[in-house]
């Protein structure tokens, strides 16, 4: 089992009208693996998320998420938003939004159950964050919110997480931070990281998927470390050059 | 104020307005709460306006074609929860830019009431009663039907509180847990329908939306979660139409008017106070 793709895209496609916005994408990644997804920004990312998460169809081609189609397989991915979507000001305590990974399917009614909290609690602990229940989502800083995004991610018992822009206008210290803990939850779970900031390096991420329309794969081995780098250095003039390119910078 | 209190005592239309004032707090508290937060003033302004059409219409034909059981306040309610789909629609599915076409069916449905109410014989005061409310014409019978929406309101808050509040603060994320939130999304405005048919009887329709907002936005200053936000925008309500009433009474000023301007002067004075409690 454990050598069984959790993701495979054959031949993808999808367009915005008659936008093309990714290509003839192809893509596994296997259990448990560490993968960093970057891109320019409108270059696909965020549409790739979608289409694993089954918020989108595919032009053509075929999305298999743990061997599903996506859209049955979204209830196993623990999925972190960009914070940027969100109504920080909202009148929620970080409890609350941890909670919201325990909610039942459908139309049923009802309360969270004793076993609901105790699995909220764990998810908290597991970023640091237990002692923070009772606090509103406002008054965390950047970090601690991430933090949180990620508690509620856990709180689904997911098998994969997927966090887009995780490390959006963090500081170095709490992006270390947040790696500690993501690293940590690599050795049980598989982790799809999106960035569109390439400023950091990290040596336990084992394939890098640059999006740009089309995906370029840059698989990487523990053991090659300085290939590692070298691999980023592409990785990081090609980014560059695509932002330059699009007047985005 | 003790002139007040004695027409209280001892006037039944004064003591239901101010029944019909604390009714209509408890849903525009928890409604109002969800309206603030989750960003669709322009949408409960959209299905306020919309209500005009099914109050004249149902007036029309109570009237002209003696359709004597049917009350302004049915066509009302029918009004508000067809209003309340077809926005909830257009802002969910259409490619049509959303603020146009809610602009559009707000202008539509009062254009719709007006036609009728002038098609109607009888007192012209009634369309001014509409749109400006007149608390003290509340009847028993009203009474009656404001407090089964009251806890028809209340009532599905209560049961699906949490899916309400996951689909308020991140839809997408409901949705991947398996919530349909469209559902949700348009149960919620067909209980803000509800609630603007209960305000219309206190403030009329071109104040709800001073009352569904105001209140929600004043406890958002001091409240921690969703729940207080309801319940202390519910207090405030009581506070605002209780007072405004009372305040109203002797100089003989309209309620409803009186119940928005004093609501506005709170705010005011906790946005303020709020801003200089915190500079940045």
């Amino acid at each position: 089992m454990a050598s069984d793709p959790v993701i495979e895209l054959i031949n993808v496609s999808f367009a915005y009208n008659a936008k093309p916005v990714l290509e003839n994408v192809n893509l596994t990644v296997s259990d448990k693996e560490f993968v960093w997804v970057v891109g320019p920004n409108g270059g696909g990312k965020t549409t790739l998320v979608k289409l694993l998460l089954g918020l989108l169809q595919p032009k053509s081609g075929t999305v298999r998420v743990f061997g599903d189609s996506a859209s049955s397989a979204r209830r196993r991915i623990g999925y972190m938003p960009q914070q940027a979507h969100l109504d920080l000001r909202f009148p929620v305590t970080a409890r609350d939004v941890v909670l919201m990974g325990r909610l039942n399917k459908g139309m049923t009614p009802g309360k969270f159950s004793g076993a609901d909290r105790e699995k909220v609690h764990e998810a908290l602990e597991l970023v640091g964050m237990d002692s923070m229940a009772a606090t509103p989502l406002r008054d965390l800083s950047g970090g601690q919110q991430r933090r949180l995004l990620i508690a509620r991610a856990l709180a689904c018992e997911p098998d994969m997480l997927l966090l887009d822009e995780p490390t959006a206008n963090l500081d170095r210290k709490a992006e270390r931070e947040l790696f500690k803990i993501l690293k940590k939850l690599n050795q049980r779970l598989t982790v799809i990281m999106i960035s569109h900031d390439p400023a950091f390096v990290s040596d336990f991420v084992e394939q890098v998927v640059c999006v740009n329309r089309t995906v370029a794969v840059h698989p990487t081995t523990d053991r090659d470390r300085e290939f590692i780098g070298e691999l980023y250095g592409d990785s990081l003039r090609m980014v560059r050059h695509d932002k330059h390119a699009d007047g985005d910078q | 104020m003790t002139e007040f209190f004695h027409a209280v005592a001892n006037y039944p239309f004064m003591l239901n307005a101010l029944l019909v004032g604390v009714l209509a707090s408890v849903a525009c508290g928890v409604v109002g709460t969800y309206v603030v937060t989750r960003r669709i003033t322009y949408l409960a302004g959209g299905i306020a306006h919309s209500v005009l059409g099914g109050l004249g219409l149902a007036r029309y034909l109570s009237i002209v074609h003696g359709w004597t059981w049917l009350k302004p306040m049915h066509g009302a309610i029918v009004a508000a929860l067809v209003a309340s789909v077809v926005i909830g629609w257009v802002s969910l599915r259409a490619r049509e830019r959303e603020d146009t076409v809610i602009g559009a069916i707000w202008a539509i449905g009062m254009a719709v009431g007006v036609i009728f109410i002038t098609l109607t014989p009888g007192y012209n005061e009634d369309l001014m009663t509409y749109l400006f409310g007149n608390i003290l014409l509340v009847t028993t019978a009203d009474l009656y039907i404001i407090a089964v929406l009251d806890a028809v309101i209340v009532a599905v808050v209560l049961l699906f509180y949490n899916k309400f509040l996951a689909v308020c603060f991140d839809e997408e994320f409901a949705r991947i847990r398996g919530i349909n939130t469209e559902f949700f999304y348009i149960l919620l405005l067909c209980l803000t329908g509800l609630t603007v048919v209960i305000l219309v009887g206190v403030v009329g329709i071109v104040l709800v939306i001073a009352l569904l907002t105001l209140p929600a936005a004043i406890a958002g200053y001091y409240t921690r979660t969703l729940w207080q936000s309801m319940v202390l925008s519910a207090a405030l309500t009581v506070l605002f139409t209780t007072f405004g009433l009372a305040i109203s009474y002797r100089p003989d000023l309209p309620a409803g008017a009186t119940i928005i301007v004093f609501a506005g002067i709170i705010y005011l004075i906790a946005a303020v106070g709020n801003r200089l409690a915190r500079p940045h």
